[in-house]
């Protein structure tokens, strides 16, 4: 059976050891050792990152949201576009979407001119793609669950010791 | 200058006495520092979408007196509340009175019920409050100790040998603050088996009902023959993370429910608008916020439990609400100067269990309202403090 119990606690933070995630799952190392193991191989798990504030660096990247209007292809519908487009090392994430358009893509990039140039050289130019609109973020409050600005103080008063 | 102490209720001024604790954690909170594991309120803040319920209200000027008794939408809520989960079935109309936190239902019930020279059995350790109130009602509070090695929870035999004619009330403070005790269906069963044979009242506390870890809570009304004869109390403070909004509610059996209405009436009027609007939001689709915030309970839970007994402490495994309550034998010292010689050595605030009733003496109450990491930079810093003491400093 699958270990629920312990995905949710990697995604709360990849980086606890093997040790704490055995006493905070119940249950002994080894199990925890061979369960991340499966969970690893079956492609469950497909890696581990950090969640940065690159906007606390000088040399902080850019990215934009792309929405694609796509006609799908005969037999492959979107995948084939999808999977062409998600092999660009400037493309951090693809999704097939409902509504108003088909595939939305985030692209990061150094610079905006260079967002721009991407989306306008590679994506526009794919035969099945019929428009582009670009999306740049401007700011970021909250990446994956972790909350970027001002994180909150412990203001309990003493009133609730007895 | 009056001579105040002689010319108000020596009840008040002589018999209730001011929590020495609270002086403690002043100095503990003035000092550079510290790290504590003493509160015992949620870290988490009240999740957003009944925060915006509150909001919503206060913009459509709901901001008049409710009913006595509550907004009635407010009292289905519960109701429904409490049969999903605890399969209990009371009336919205008749049987149900939001009050301002557990702690006025607490209040009104034991006023309602509790006349002077009545008894009334408190098991101990456990929150601070009942027993100033039977007192101020001229009751005679009856201590029951209840013992580590029963895992803290009431035996039938330790409630027999406290009963008499004069009992009026039992309080049942499960799950248990300070202990983290709870009590399951067929412990509940052999002490209603006991009460079952005579007049006395149970004050239910079940303030901490949504946080026990492994078993469902099962309350004590919903066993056969105790309904008649119980006070259920819960809120929203614990199970939403809502201490702030100061909202609980009390359900029993009409007579009871509409004495207690007129206390609510004539001290409080009602419990706060606001607070009843966002209250009602919570019940409605709050159920995945308290099943997040109880999965992470637990597994801050784990990580106190077997950090305490990495450290050579004895450390029942808590069952229910969000305290560990590990014994300090191992320290030779008491209760209060293990926390004072921690405080000043480590500059950990823990509080010490005789706070909750002579029975806690050897015993700490650690919370673990505190984040992960918050937790395990406490414990590392206890462990230094055994290993000074150990080494004689």
């Amino acid at each position: 059976m699958t270990n629920i119990k312990l995905l949710k606690l990697l995604s709360k933070n990849a980086r606890y050891t093997v040790s704490e995630l055995a006493v905070m799952a119940g249950m002994t190392e080894t199990e925890v050792e061979n369960d991340i193991k499966e969970l690893e191989n079956s492609g469950l798990i497909r890696g581990y990152k950090a969640v940065i504030d690159w906007e606390s660096l000088d040399n902080a990247y850019v990215s934009a949201l792309i929405e694609l209007k796509v006609i799908p292809q005969d037999k492959y519908g979107f995948e084939k576009v999808a999977e062409t487009i998600m092999k660009y090392s400037e493309v951090e994430s693809v999704y097939l979407m409902s509504g108003a358009y088909d595939l939305c893509v985030i692209v990061k990039g150094k610079t905006f001119q260079e967002v721009a140039m991407f989306v306008a050289k590679e994506l526009a130019t794919i035969h099945e793609v019929t428009s582009t609109a670009t999306h740049f973020v401007l700011r970021r409050y909250k990446e994956l669950d972790v909350e970027l600005v001002n994180s909150e103080n412990d203001d309990r008063g003493t009133y609730s010791l007895c | 200058m009056l001579n105040y102490s002689k010319l108000m209720n020596s009840t008040v001024t002589e018999k209730i006495k001011p929590s020495g604790i609270r002086k403690f954690f002043d100095i503990a909170s003035n000092m550079d520092g510290v790290i504590s594991l003493g509160v015992g309120e949620p870290d988490f803040p009240t999740p957003m979408h009944i925060r915006r319920a509150g909001i919503k209200s206060l913009e459509e000027s709901r901001t008049r007196y409710t009913s006595n008794a509550g907004l009635i939408e407010l009292r289905k809520e519960i109701c429904a509340f409490l049969k999903r989960k605890y399969n209990l079935d009371y009336s919205g109309e008749r049987e149900t009175l939001v009050t301002v936190g557990g702690s006025e239902g607490i209040d009104c019930a034991i006023r309602t019920i509790v006349a002077p020279g009545d008894e009334v059995i408190i098991p101990q350790p456990s929150f601070v409050c009942y027993e100033p109130i039977v007192r101020l009602c001229g009751g005679v509070p009856v201590i029951l100790d209840l013992k580590a090695e029963d895992e803290f929870r009431l035996t039938p035999k330790a409630l027999m040998s406290k009963l008499t004619p004069k009992t009026k009330m039992i309080v049942f403070p499960f799950p248990c603050n300070p202990t983290g005790a709870v009590m399951e269906k067929e412990d509940l069963e052999s002490i209603a088996s006991v009460l079952r044979e005579t007049d006395v009242f149970v004050l239910s506390d079940e303030i901490y009902s949504e946080l026990t870890y492994g078993k469902k809570h099962v309350s004590i009304a919903s066993i056969d023959g105790m309904r008649e004869r119980t006070v259920v109390i819960n809120g929203f403070s614990k199970t939403y993370s809502m201490t702030g909004w100061r909202l609980g509610y009390a359900c029993a059996p009409e007579p009871v429910i509409s004495q207690m209405t007129k206390i609510h009436q004539f001290a409080i009027m009602s419990a706060p608008t606001t607070s009843q609007y966002a209250a009602t939001e919570a019940l409605r689709t709050g159920d995945r916020d308290i099943e997040q915030m109880a999965e992470e309970y637990d597994v801050r839970r784990r990580i106190m439990v077997d950090g305490f007994r990495k450290l050579g402490m004895d450390c029942f495994e808590p069952k229910g609400a969000f305290y560990a309550f590990p014994s300090i034998k191992i320290s030779g010292l008491g209760s209060e100067e293990f926390c004072e010689r921690l405080l000043y050595s480590q500059k950990v605030a823990l509080v010490p269990g005789n706070a909750f009733g002579e029975s806690g003496e050897g015993f700490i109450r650690a919370s673990y309202c505190y984040s992960s990491e918050h937790i395990k930079e406490a414990l590392e810093r206890v462990g230094k403090f055994l290993k000074e003491l150990k080494d004689g400093m």
